[in-house]
């Protein structure tokens, strides 16, 4: 098995073969999806053509080419025709920039952070709390709000110095959790970033009494989102209506905006954590991961550093937040529970620890299991429950399947069973992390000394 | 004036004190080494010295600047730079990194330069990558660069460990054990290693080491250890022939008989 794909591979890895397959992958792809929009084997089809841009050898030119078309028109284009393909993404991007974010503190720097959405839900409060109306209802009980109270920004375009105050207000955060926690290593920093987690999260629970800050339980709404220009979607809606075959909704313009707002947040995202890794900072991290007292002894200031670990994973993690709460035009602290720390956390182990296209593959994978593989496999078996189908040899028919067997209600257990088999055969991850090589003058290549 | 000085240092753990009274000197230039038997306390010394335990009482100084109180990092920076007993390398980094590493308060990039990649950065890189794969070369590693720290034989994780030491050009290097496990002819060149980095570099070098034949071969001043505290100190030949010190290493009666 593992000897044919390993043959697979490197039959295709090979000019022109690389080239077909990539550009097949994208060409069949996006004609499936864009054919049978509800199809999860045409998308899944079209999601691997990124795959094989990363994993196969080709001109770089032509992969940064492809690319780009796939993320900027074939992605777009097929989102608009079918939305929920676009969220997924959006969420994948979401995730991936978490991912990214946790990474530093986790993989490169090595210290367990187990309350990481705390930082996304800084980010999320502080564009809910001056994006909304929040503000002018201070002293009202929650639910009992006038309807018309006024935003608090007149524009809402003050979403994009928010972007930026959400990265410096969640890096304060993380260097405000870094603070009491620098002595501790290990499972003891795991439980405190654990109870810090909790306590963001409590706070957006309870902060609606004596002033209504956050609402409570029952979240902010509605948050405003930043104006997309009426004469640009005016223009982009004529030439995609014919295209989709249905005229383009401001709401779908919006999701498209989205999507591409988290693309950037990503794509700055990689650029930072992979220059971060590659400097005197980054090696600092790694140097803490491996070994503190040595680390300390070569002149690293262990408290510096990991402040800087804390606050620059936390950055990531705010502006993600900024961000999700325009899109969503509501927050609620449900969505920053403790189960969705382990959930980017489990991204970051599953895709490698430290490793960067490990951790956005990781999110990828977790996010499209989650949200698409396992509710279109219950959508099957709910519509077999109800057609007259019986499985032959043992003659059962599906109408008598329990509903307690539906798959969505098992996601966690089957997440839980990938994680364990991964940590079983692949424990560094999907994409293992792996130290750049450089090229040293007057060094021979040798082929590993070890294995 | 002396490069380290320590006066009446001691350090105690719960109700043993570890070092006691410690008093010690160290001229630039020098190569020394402290000796003892195991429990001696010499590590501690060390330990104490490089900031990882703070003294209960006495003084440090070193360049004439008092150490007690600094951190492990700030104390590096002073310019002493160390080994460890039990090599600690950064294992999953490579050996040209984790010279890097060692030069981590040569480097002067900040953080505007590393993000936006600036020429100071580029720079300061290249010329770090250079001085590290010199470093290589001068301890004896070849062709190993990219490798990763823990696939090298031991010898060569010893040697990794010296250079990145010197990576922080230090004034004064403390060696813990440096040629432990090491086979005759290894012991040899690390001797020879030990007497270039004081000879071409100008850096002194404190052995702490159980070897006899590196330590007699190699100190021009030896220190023993014994129950914490300094029982002897002085030249090889002088140490060789010392009561005190024969008595602490194969025990009073054995000495008498001896």
């Amino acid at each position: 098995m593992k000897q044919f794909f390993s043959n697979l591979y490197a039959a295709i890895n090979k000019e022109p073969w690389s080239y077909i397959v990539t550009f097949g992958l994208m060409i069949i792809g996006s004609a499936l999806v864009y054919a049978t929009p509800r199809s999860l084997t045409a998308f899944l089809i079209l999601l691997l053509s990124p795959a094989s841009m990363y994993f196969l050898k080709m001109n770089n030119k032509v992969k940064l080419f492809a690319g780009l078309v796939l993320a900027i028109i074939v992605l777009p284009v097929l989102g608009i025709r079918n939305i929920f393909y676009l969220e997924v993404i959006f969420q994948i991007c979401v995730f991936a920039a978490l991912a990214l974010g946790l990474n530093i503190v986790v993989g490169m720097a090595g210290l367990l952070d187990l309350g990481y959405v705390a930082f996304y839900a800084v980010g999320a409060y502080t564009w809910a709390f001056f994006g909304s109306k929040q503000i002018s209802l201070l002293h009202s009980v929650p639910g009992a709000a006038p309807a018309n109270a006024p935003y608090f920004l007149e524009n809402p375009n003050w979403f994009w110095l928010f972007i930026f105050l959400g990265i410096g207000l969640a890096a304060f955060a993380g260097i405000l959790l870094g603070l009491p926690v620098l002595r501790l290593r290990g499972d003891y920093l795991a439980i405190v970033t654990l109870g810090f987690g909790e306590v963001i999260r409590v706070l957006a629970l309870n902060l609606d009494k004596p002033i209504n800050i956050t609402n409570g339980p029952q979240g902010i709404t509605p948050i405003q989102r930043p104006t997309l220009p009426p004469a640009l979607l005016d223009a982009l809606g004529r030439v995609l209506e014919p295209i989709v075959g249905h005229p383009v909704t401001e709401a779908q313009f919006y999701n498209v905006f989205f999507y591409f707002l988290a693309l950037a947040i990503i794509i700055i995202a990689v650029i930072v954590a992979r220059r971060l890794d590659d400097s005197r900072i980054g090696r600092a991290w790694t140097a803490i991961r491996e070994d503190e007292t040595a680390a300390i002894a070569m002149g690293i200031p262990l408290v510096k550093m990991k402040l800087a670990a804390f606050a620059s994973g936390a950055a990531f993690a705010g502006a993600m937040g900024v961000i999700y709460a325009a899109n969503r035009t509501f927050v609620s602290p449900e969505t920053f529970s403790f189960l969705q720390s382990i959930g980017v956390l489990s991204m970051v182990i599953l895709g490698g620890l430290g490793s960067i296209p490990g951790v956005i593959i990781g999110a990828a994978v977790v996010v499209f299991l989650n949200i698409q593989v396992l509710q279109t496999f219950s959508l099957y078996l709910s519509s077999l429950r109800q057609s007259d189908a019986v499985i032959p040899i043992i003659n059962f028919a599906w109408r008598n399947l329990s509903t307690q067997l539906d798959p969505a209600k098992y996601q966690k257990l089957i997440f839980g069973l990938i994680l364990v088999v991964m940590m079983i055969f692949r424990p560094s991850g999907l994409i293992p992390a792996e130290r750049r090589k450089r090229e040293l003058a007057g060094e021979e290549e040798i082929d590993e000394i070890t294995e | 004036m002396a490069l380290l000085e320590t006066k009446d240092v001691i350090k105690r753990f719960g109700g043993l004190t570890a070092v006691n009274k410690m008093n010690f000197t160290l001229e630039k230039g020098q190569i020394a080494s402290i000796i003892g038997p195991n429990g001696a306390g010499k590590t501690t010394f060390f330990n104490t010295l490089t900031g990882i335990y703070k003294p209960e009482e006495g003084s440090i100084e070193f360049n004439g600047h008092s150490l007690v109180g600094l951190r492990p990092d700030q104390v590096a920076e002073r310019g002493i730079a160390r080994t460890f007993q039990n090599i600690r390398l950064f294992g999953s980094m490579t050996v040209i990194e984790n010279i890097l590493v060692g030069m981590h308060t040569q480097l002067k990039q900040r953080g505007t330069d590393i993000l936006f990649r600036t020429k100071t950065f580029h720079e300061e890189e290249a010329e770090a990558e250079a001085r590290a794969k010199e470093l290589m070369d001068y301890v004896g590693l070849k062709n190993v660069g990219n490798e990763l720290a823990r696939n090298l034989p031991y010898g060569g994780q010893r040697r990794i460990e010296i250079a990145r030491a010197l990576a922080a050009n230090p004034t004064l290097i403390l060696l813990d054990e440096p040629t432990a496990g090491m086979n005759p002819n290894e012991t040899e060149e690390a001797i020879k290693l030990f007497r270039r980095i004081r000879d071409e570099r100008g850096v002194t070098v404190l052995l702490i080491e159980h070897d006899m034949r590196v330590v007699m071969n190699i100190s021009e001043r030896i220190s023993v250890m014994d129950y914490g505290e300094k029982i002897a100190e002085g030249t090889p030949a002088q140490i060789r022939s010392n009561q005190r010190v024969i008595e602490a290493y194969l025990g009073r009666e054995a000495a008498a008989q001896a």
